[in-house]
């Protein structure tokens, strides 16, 4: 379930993040308790209570005294923003640095998304995923 | 209840050898701490001489500030157990063993204990003589963790236990801390099972105390770098490095220590990957790296 190459907290708030982005938690929703989140994937409770302290301290998550954690009505929008802003930063700028070792012009890449987006749309209209149509 | 502990420049020695070499540490107590090493690396003594059951040559065991050798009261609220069922009499049954343990402890929950010896299917008339390996370990984790010591050790308990079973002691020995909140050690030589439980972690080596952390601070901080020989070593110059290794030009180094935002975008400017690694590979680099050097 986790490595033991980063810090555990880390992987448990990245996992909680995901899963509000993919859905399966929903703004308001109760997440698992610290205990519950421990027994379940065997770690340490403090290392489940950490990884939900950094979700507060984001905001991701807010407490609810005696009751437990809740999503942040906001969580979604906020964790979307995030990951656009890291999009370019992390997939678009190594794209164009790898492009330039191996001398692939600009111009090329930028074909190459526009073809992709029009195959994508073409895909959502005919309501079928056929591959490699053209 | 949980315990604290302070050991004070503890020495262990044999006749012409040191076990425990000048250990200093303060445990605040209420977590569940992973203890590390090699074989031969002290562990059990040093675990000995925490539970009372032998004498140190030199310097101070102090669990709740209490000295711990031959003192009855502390001892009672201490529970060691050793690798593979060395629990009990060989001829005597494990309800008899049950028994013992509860006129021991008096925080024993004999419950507690009876659903253990269920859920790992020990039959309560056997004789200890009579079970296998991997019961005696059994055996061993249950009376353990049915004891509820303030302080409890298990020392490579699990060790004879095949697979399913550990992963039960896992699983009740998180349950039960969580229900039931105590200071718990655990020495394993098993680092990549058993870490996702040590909210600290102590390696032993060669009987010092190589280090004791937080055990994701841990994890966050070993890396490998490799790349181009040159950048690589223009990189690591300064650096707490712990192994080598190279293949034509390139050079993959283990570094250790702390490793910021800009140790990434230097190492990413020098066309270097940086990975971490895995706590298993850091033990093995700590503890061999430190013979190597001597």
């Amino acid at each position: 379930m986790f490595d033991d190459r980063s810090p555990i907290y880390r992987q448990i708030a990245e996992q909680i993040k995901t899963d509000i982005l993919n859905g399966v938690l929903r703004a308001d929703e109760q997440v698992m308790s610290t205990n519950q989140y421990a027994a379940f994937y065997r770690i340490n409770p403090a290392t489940a209570a950490k990884a939900f302290q950094q979700l507060v301290e984001e905001k991701i998550l807010y407490k609810r005294r005696g009751i437990g954690m809740f999503v942040s009505p906001t969580a979604r929008d906020m964790l979307l923003a995030q990951r656009r802003e890291r999009f370019f930063t992390d997939v678009v700028d190594p794209m164009v640095a790898e492009a330039k070792v191996i001398g692939i012009p600009l111009a090329d890449i930028i074909t190459r998304i526009e073809q992709a987006a029009r195959s994508d749309e073409e895909k959502a209209k005919s309501g079928h995923a056929d591959e490699d149509e053209r | 209840m949980t315990s604290r502990i302070d050991l004070e420049e503890l020495r262990l020695r044999y006749e012409d050898t040191t076990a425990v070499d000048r250990v200093t540490c303060h445990l605040e107590g209420g977590k569940i701490y992973g203890l590390l090493g090699r074989n031969g690396s002290g562990k059990t003594s040093l675990l000995s001489m925490l539970a009372g059951f032998i004498r140190p040559t030199s310097g101070s065991v102090l669990v709740d500030g209490q000295p711990v050798f031959e003192n009855p009261r502390a001892v009672s609220r201490i529970c060691l157990i050793r690798d593979s069922g060395d629990v009990g009499d060989q001829s005597d049954t494990v309800r008899t063993v049950m028994e013992i343990a509860q006129v021991l402890r008096s925080t024993w929950d004999q419950e507690y204990a009876e659903r253990l010896l269920e859920k790992f299917k020990i039959p309560m008339r056997k004789r200890v003589s009579q079970l296998s390996r991997g019961q005696r370990s059994a055996l061993g984790i249950t009376i353990g963790l049915a004891s509820r010591t303030p302080l409890t050790i298990f020392d490579e308990s699990h060790l004879g236990m095949d697979a399913p079973s550990r992963a039960l002691f896992q699983e009740e020995l998180l349950n039960d801390f969580m229900a039931n909140p105590r200071t718990i050690i655990v020495s394993t030589h098993l680092i990549e099972e058993m870490s996702t439980l040590f909210e600290e972690v102590l390696i032993l080596h060669e009987g010092r105390l190589l280090l004791h952390e937080d055990t994701d601070t841990l994890r966050s901080r070993g890396a490998a770098v490799t790349g181009p020989a040159d950048q690589v070593d223009q990189f690591v110059f300064g650096m707490n490095v712990l192994a080598e290794r190279r293949l034509g030009r390139i050079k993959s180094v283990t570094v250790y220590g702390e490793l910021s935002d800009l140790h990434r975008r230097q190492a990413e400017n020098l066309g270097l990957e940086m990975e971490p690694i895995a706590l298993q590979d850091l033990f093995i680099h700590l503890t061999g790296a430190v013979e190597e050097s001597r």
